[in-house]
């Protein structure tokens, strides 16, 4: 027995949980798939007086189709997430960040909802959903109201939920059909916790001309960063090997790392550096294997 | 103020019922209350992987579980890849191949390896690194154990 004494509830339906948020409201802590939660209550960093569990939620476990994006509820497991055929054909950006997002025994477990509201800095889902301009809708017993992914992630472990509320499902943008999608990363493995990464997706119109572009770094500050002003420098443009190397520039300086005892900062901002060109040779080389 | 909740839980087959504190980790619940103690607690934080139990067939870490969560599951420890007589056909090829040697892993290898050849019984190389990469072993070097469960998915067949 290794965290501290808690009060445990178990709602059903997520009206239930959200009178049990305002009942308590910053004492609880909503627990998702619990893989990082209750490592920190098992080091007694974290100690919540109330656990609302959702795992017996049934509706927050849905992958929902929209008209133009798949909505899934805060409890959809990030290896359901990654294997479902939707998530496969619709937003593959999806399937290719969770493959990093810990081992398949974690990954049973955690879930697309948890990944976002406990906001690491590393965690790669806060990225695809900076990325593709997700919107996340947070539920309490007043009602809903849904934030943009850009707005969401506050600093470390810091997102826009209020302690009476709780994300209840996120909404991420279908994938249009011949976007080249990949999220990098460097870690010491591929399932352990990372240095820094980047969501990627671009296309490239019939043209040879970037018609689309979304790229967001992880790991590099606080929160997921856009990296505006790569894309549109590249907005319109052809890529060629003089371009790229432009591109990954201004990708490594618009980051803002700082030294940590591990690793420096330029690393990080030569880490994006050389993941925004090879995001951008990669959408090269995919579209020159369809001509 | 101790508050319990009762949970009725099948493990290896058996079906208990029992009354558990919600802050009982399953890893802790299986070794302290049902006396399963094959399986091992590592790090108790998710890093290891030795604690590693299949929850209704998937592989889940224990010691990220509380048992109250575990309510209506079914469960498997490595006391069940055997039948207390001869060992199973992966257990063997892990003698075999010395895929152990302290042991203190290997429970956890065993259950995750066991859930990889269900769901892909003849996996490469590359994917049965993948899929193991969440139990550490500090005495192999992995490579014996991957040859073991490449040999026992040859078996299989």
């Amino acid at each position: 027995m290794k965290p501290p004494p808690f009060l445990y509830h178990a709602p059903e339906s997520l009206e239930e949980v959200v009178a049990l948020l305002a009942e308590h409201g910053g004492d609880a802590r909503c627990m998702a798939g619990g893989q990082s939660l209750i490592p920190l209550m098992n080091l007694r960093m974290a100690r919540p007086e109330v656990i609302i569990d959702l795992n017996r939620c049934r509706e927050l476990m849905r992958i929902d189709r929209g008209q133009d994006s798949l909505v899934y509820g805060a409890m959809v497991r990030a290896r359901e997430a990654e294997q479902s055929d939707e998530t496969v054909t619709g937003c593959p950006l999806i399937p290719k960040a969770l493959l990093h997002a810990g081992p398949i025994a974690v990954r049973n477990r955690s879930t697309v909802g948890g990944m976002l509201a406990h906001a690491d800095r590393t965690a790669e889902l806060p990225g695809v959903a900076v990325a593709l301009d997700a919107m996340l809708v947070i539920a309490s017993a007043e009602g809903e109201r849904e934030v943009a992914a850009t707005e969401f992630f506050l600093g470390d472990m810091t997102t826009a939920i209020e302690p009476n509320e709780m994300l209840k499902a996120t909404r991420f943008p279908l994938a249009s059909t011949g976007a080249y999608t990949e999220f990098f990363e460097a870690g010491v493995r591929q399932e352990g916790v990372a240095i820094a990464g980047l969501a990627a997706q671009v296309l490239i119109g019939e043209s040879g001309a970037v018609e689309g572009i979304r790229l967001a770094a992880t790991g590099v500050e606080s929160a997921p960063v856009r990296l505006k002003s790569v894309e549109e420098l590249l907005l319109g443009s052809k890529l060629d090997e003089l371009l790229i190397a432009e591109a990954a520039k201004l990708g490594g300086s618009a980051v803002g790392p700082v030294d940590d005892p591990f690793v420096p900062a330029r690393y990080r901002r030569r880490v994006t550096e050389t993941f925004v060109k090879r995001a951008l040779q990669g959408a090269v080389n995919q579209r020159n294997a369809n001509v | 103020m101790k508050m319990l909740h009762e949970i009725a839980v099948t493990v290896n087959g058996d079906r208990f019922v029992e009354e558990v504190e919600a802050r009982y980790l399953l890893v802790d619940f299986l070794r302290q209350r049902l006396r399963l103690t094959g399986t091992h607690v590592g790090c108790a934080h998710g890093a290891c992987g030795a604690c590693t139990v299949l929850v209704d067939g998937q592989p889940m870490r224990s010691c990220l579980m509380f048992a109250v969560q575990a309510n209506g599951s079914e469960i498997t420890t490595v006391e069940n890849l055997s039948d207390g007589e001869r060992l199973s056909p992966l257990q063997e090829e892990f003698r075999r191949h010395h895929a152990l040697q302290c042991g203190y892993c290997t429970p956890g290898m065993l259950i995750s390896a066991t859930a990889l050849l269900a769901e892909n019984p003849r996996p490469t190389e590359e994917q049965i690194r993948t899929y193991m990469a969440g139990n550490l072993c500090r005495c192999t070097g992995y490579t014996p154990i991957v040859r073991a469960i490449e040999a026992a998915s040859r078996r299989k067949h």
